[in-house]
């Protein structure tokens, strides 16, 4: 569903990714790990088309998506999490959820999202920032359900998140996964991580330097936690 | 009480011009990060545009009210494709080198042709004389400027708050690149988005002819203010450019009647609020810090 060859970014003159290749079959949940500044958010949003500057081939379904902008990557099916859940405090919550046009065959219907999430519906006609952080997060991972996404692309979704949260996290990403969609996440919970996700990339210094299934995660967390730094 | 009454009431129309002009400037702000330099060249050739088409054409004051907005908008959407758009990508000094030199050639075609006096534009006669508000008399035409600008305002309000589009706008005006990776074409607003902020200050400027000297630099005076207004409002905030508006323009009323006798306070009122503003709230009073996409 997405592939990424020979990837590299700058900022400014500082190089972040360095000729990055990885590939997410369709239905897939890979987490990408690393430590602070190895680049993670960077490669997200290159695949989002919200870096500049950007060599290399991003490919969506067979097709090169790299020269793109970002709304037509979304139109394909691209959902974007971002790290700050990316609420508009001059929406309201229904506004945030139905500001994004579905894009995928499968989109939930506000209903839907409401019945799963009834403190959403509770706080509909409220400006998002006016959520908890929790809230908030939910309701950034609703939204690209609703747009009927197929590809997620999220930047630490449980961060900062309590353990009751970072469950119901797990619970709609399972879900979600269960209905065909693809995500590709940014993860520094190995536990959530293995807990979700089919693979793994280890970005170091701009580079994947190595790609691990669930056991050999679990095998070596002591080693990766600390090298994590976490 | 009947003083502080007509101080109010010309706060609030003073206010008024500040709220479409601010109103204007936010939205263009929001939507393409540009601080337009040349806002108040608009108003003034608003202004001198309903001058010109009486004098020279006879055209009277409610059809220079609908033409001259229109009109402007056009100019400004077909100056942002020329020009503006190339700015969004690059250092803000050349935002300020473009739309302030914009600005200068506005007013310099104004002066070469019809000079630098002020030109007299009478107010049309379903609007003179005085309304009598049992207190006070207070002159219909400003009567008639605060209720048309309220009216404008909320007007724009409810398109803002009550339409897809004003939603659309909305989010594009407080993350544009957050509204792009949700599939919206923010680009395709981008145009008519900054037409209608200078369609706004044609308005503003139709509505001053008749009670402003219309001169080539009558915009160039109120721009500074308008400025300090969308600062203290918060850049980019769409209600707080009104709101701001309207307070500033009572705070501007009340510091000249009743601080008269401290003329550096009362004539310098508005920067004092705006630099109290700052440090209490940077990002202005309903502005928020710029967030990442």
């Amino acid at each position: 569903m997405l592939r990424i060859e020979n990837l590299s970014a700058w900022y400014g003159e500082a190089q972040v990714l360095r000729e990055v290749g990885l590939e997410v079959k369709a239905g897939e949940v890979v987490t990408l790990v690393g430590r602070n500044g190895a680049g993670k958010s960077t490669l997200l949003r290159c695949v989002m088309g919200l870096h500049g500057g950007q060599r290399g081939t991003v490919e969506l379904d067979g097709k090169d998506v790299g020269k793109l902008p970002a709304y037509k990557r979304a139109r394909l099916g691209l959902g974007w999490v971002p790290d700050d859940r990316g609420s508009y405090a001059t929406l309201t919550v229904t506004e945030n959820l139905t500001l994004p046009p579905t894009v995928g065959p499968d989109p939930w219907s506000l209903e839907r999202v409401y019945e799963a999430f009834p403190a959403l519906y509770e706080r509909r006609d409220s400006a998002a920032t006016m959520l908890s952080g929790g809230e908030q997060q939910m309701l950034a991972l609703a939204r690209v359900l609703r747009m009927g996404a197929r590809l997620l692309l999220c930047d630490e979704p449980t961060e900062g998140l309590s353990p009751l949260l970072v469950q119901q996290v797990g619970d709609l990403l399972r879900e979600a996964k269960k209905h065909g969609v693809t995500v590709l996440l940014v993860e520094q919970n190995l536990h959530f991580a293995t807990g979700v996700a089919d693979r793994h990339y280890l970005l170091a210094e701009g580079r994947i330097a190595e790609a691990m299934d669930n056991s050999e995660v679990r095998s070596r967390e002591r080693e990766l936690l600390s090298y994590l730094g976490i | 009480m009947t003083g502080f009454l007509q101080n109010t009431f010309n706060g609030l129309v003073s206010g008024a011009f500040y709220a479409l002009l601010a109103l204007g400037l936010a939205v263009i702000f929001g939507m393409l990060r540009v601080v337009n330099f040349a806002h108040g060249a608009f108003y003034m050739l608003g202004a001198f545009g309903a001058y010109v088409l009486l004098t020279e054409a006879g055209v009277p004051f409610w059809a220079a009210l609908v033409i001259m907005p229109l009109g402007l908008a056009l100019l400004g959407m077909a100056l942002e494709r020329a020009f503006i758009h190339r700015l969004t990508r690059l250092d803000p000094l050349y935002n300020f080198l473009l739309t302030f030199g914009l600005t200068l050639i506005l007013q310099d075609l104004v002066k070469l042709r019809y000079g630098v006096q002020s030109s007299p534009y009478e107010t049309p006669s379903a609007l003179s004389g005085s309304v009598d508000f049992g207190l006070f008399d207070f002159p219909t035409y400003r009567v008639f400027i605060l209720g048309f600008a309220v009216a404008v305002c909320v007007g724009v309000w409810w398109a803002l708050t009550r339409t897809r589009v004003g939603m659309v706008v909305r989010a594009s005006t407080e993350r544009p690149e957050l509204t792009r990776a949700f599939g919206i074409n923010v680009g395709r607003w981008v145009t008519p988005v900054f037409g209608f902020g200078i369609g706004l200050a044609g308005l503003a400027g139709v509505l001053a002819a008749p009670m402003r000297a219309v001169n080539p630099l009558m915009g160039a005076d109120l721009i500074i203010v308008v400025f300090a207004v969308v600062v203290i409002g918060g850049l980019g905030s769409i209600f707080g450019s009104v709101a701001a508006g309207f307070g500033i323009g009572l705070v501007q009323a009340w510091g000249e009647a009743y601080l008269s006798a401290f003329p550096i306070v009362s004539q310098t009122i508005v920067f004092i609020v705006m630099a109290v503003v700052l440090l209490w709230r940077p990002a202005g009073l309903f502005g928020r810090e710029e967030a990442p996409a």
